[in-house]
């Protein structure tokens, strides 16, 4: 992965920012320049809270490229409080226990690096949320 | 707009074709259902194939191919829509007949999957995902739908048994089916102990990764009413529909949006219900997906899926057979080539030329091709006049 193409969507990996639709409401995460649900052109910035529950997911055994040495690995998709969904990692747990509806809170966290030399990419990554 | 009818059909043998190239493939399928058609008239090709640049390095198939048919005064193209790519050229081969631009329209679908290691095949298909919001987090495309069966498995009550019973009776179909990749009969046993990919599938309950190609030759009802070498086979009605390429912006998680319109477009096209349907070959990339299919075009009730396969209702001497071929499963699933054998396997069917594993009595059928995590879908109803 080349520096800007990771660089561009740090807004959203780093601060999970999206965007509120100024007419509807709806938050698109990642931004849109057109709102899904009413077709509106004009958003303000926002920040995700990170607190959402877990409504489905894997364990990946099989790992693609880049994800092998983190393998058996959780991957699920989280409901945000706001509304919206989100797809990430699921770290921190054990993952016999892990089961849908689970709340989970939003961390940053090393998502790959590409060698010695190359880009080290940061993200979200969610955890059991505990109370903590 | 033209009626338009299928005249020829043409297919590889699907597998590791370790001797073969993506154009040799190509053009096997193409001679073949050329020879299949008795004609030698082209007016356009219509290329399907999602990703022969990262499986082969090769982009420009409009004109690789055009080249190596011998057929370089006539319109080519390559149309992308991930593993619907094959349906895709389809329909657009259907578009060129139906609006009279050709008489003689080919679409081929092909695939060259086994060039690369397992890793880049499997980094070639997550390009079917959302590479910045999906493949970045390090999901996979049996990750993907993994999480559609267990949304599925705890709405409904799904269970790992009745998900390989979709692949015990799509292995029992292609085992009949000298063109398939692996035609061998399977036990719920053989399933439930493969090696686990991404809970809760296992490595039986995925297809395969393929070399092959298929080809079609459409052109009008009237044409093939003059040609009259095989029963005449006509496509009454195509649709196809998209929905978000991300899993996470799905509306639900226990059924197929894009496969639902593209159905309904499909029937209302042929002015039909799905209740007219005899029988269909559907996009069983994994075993949770034939189920999800099912029950999107509205062939089994929400949730019916599971205990309906257990039953027999689609198997090959069931109510609604489904995947007569093998389906993706057994057949193999060279991505691009994919939704141009669906059709060829429907008019074998409504020709009554598909010997061991031929349905009796078949009128109307219909073919579901997937793209991605279901992203996009096209359908097509074939009817036997």
């Amino acid at each position: 992965m080349n520096v800007p193409r990771h660089w561009r969507e740090t807004p959203e990996r780093y601060r999970m920012e999206a965007a509120k639709c100024r007419k509807c409401g709806k938050i698109s995460f990642p931004a849109r320049l057109i709102c899904p649900a009413c077709s509106n052109k004009v958003f303000d910035k926002t920040n995700l809270s990170g607190i959402g529950k877990l409504l489905t997911y894997t364990i990946i055994r099989t790992a693609p490229e880049g994800f092998e040495d983190i393998a058996p690995y959780a991957v699920g998709i989280v409901e945000m409080e706001e509304g919206v969904r989100v797809m990430g990692q699921i770290v921190d747990c054990d993952l016999v226990n892990l089961k849908t509806g689970d709340k989970l809170i939003s961390k940053f966290r090393r998502m790959n690096e590409e060698g010695k030399t190359g880009l080290i990419m940061y993200s979200y990554k969610f955890v059991p949320d505990v109370g903590i | 707009m033209k009626e338009i009818a299928v005249i020829g059909i043409g297919i590889t043998k699907f597998g590791e074709l370790w001797e073969k190239s993506l154009r040799d493939i190509a053009v096997e399928s193409a001679m073949n259902c050329l020879e299949d058609a008795g004609t030698d008239r082209i007016d356009s090709i219509n290329i399907g194939c999602m990703s022969s640049g990262l499986f082969i390095g090769q982009e420009h198939l409009a004109s690789l191919i055009a080249d190596y048919l011998g057929r370089l005064d006539i319109p080519s193209s390559r149309v992308e829509s991930a593993c619907a790519s094959g349906g895709l050229a389809v329909r657009n081969a259907c578009m060129e007949i139906a609006t009279g631009v050709s008489d003689y329209a080919l679409a081929i679908g092909v695939e060259k999957m086994t060039d690369v290691s397992m890793g880049k095949a499997t980094y070639a298909l997550a390009t079917a995902a959302d590479q910045d919001y999906e493949a970045f987090h390090g999901i996979t495309f049996p990750g993907l739908y993994a999480m559609l069966a267990r949304a599925h498995m705890e709405r409904y009550g799904t269970t790992s048994e009745q998900l390989a019973q979709v692949s015990v009776k799509n292995h029992y179909n292609g085992s009949m089916n000298p063109n398939a990749q692996f035609p061998f009969k399977i036990t719920q046993d053989t399933v439930l102990n493969s090696t686990i990919i991404a809970d809760p599938l296992r490595l039986l309950d995925c297809s395969p990764v393929t070399d092959g190609a298929a080809a079609v030759l459409l052109t009008t009802v009237e044409e093939a009413k003059k040609l009259k070498k095989h029963p005449l086979v006509v496509i009454s009605g195509f649709g196809s529909a998209a929905d978000s390429i991300a899993l996470n912006h799905r509306k639900k998680l226990t059924e197929l949006q894009a496969v639902k319109t593209s159905a309904a477009k499909a029937l209302k096209m042929a002015g039909k219900t799905i209740d007219d349907i005899d029988f269909a070959e559907v996009h069983d990339c994994f075993t949770i997906a034939e189920i999800l299919v099912l029950e999107s075009m509205g062939v089994i009730g929400p949730g019916k899926g599971g205990p309906a396969t257990v039953d027999g209702y689609t198997a090959l001497d069931g109510k609604f057979p489904v995947n007569p071929s093998g389906g993706l499963k057994s057949k193999g699933h060279p991505v691009g080539a994919t939704g141009v054998a669906q059709i060829f396997e429907l008019v074998n069917q409504l020709r009554g030329n598909s010997e061991k594993r031929q349905i009796p009595g078949v009128k109307t059928g219909l073919a579901q091709n997937m793209g991605g995590s279901g992203g996009s879908s096209v359908c097509h109803i074939l009817e036997a006049k």
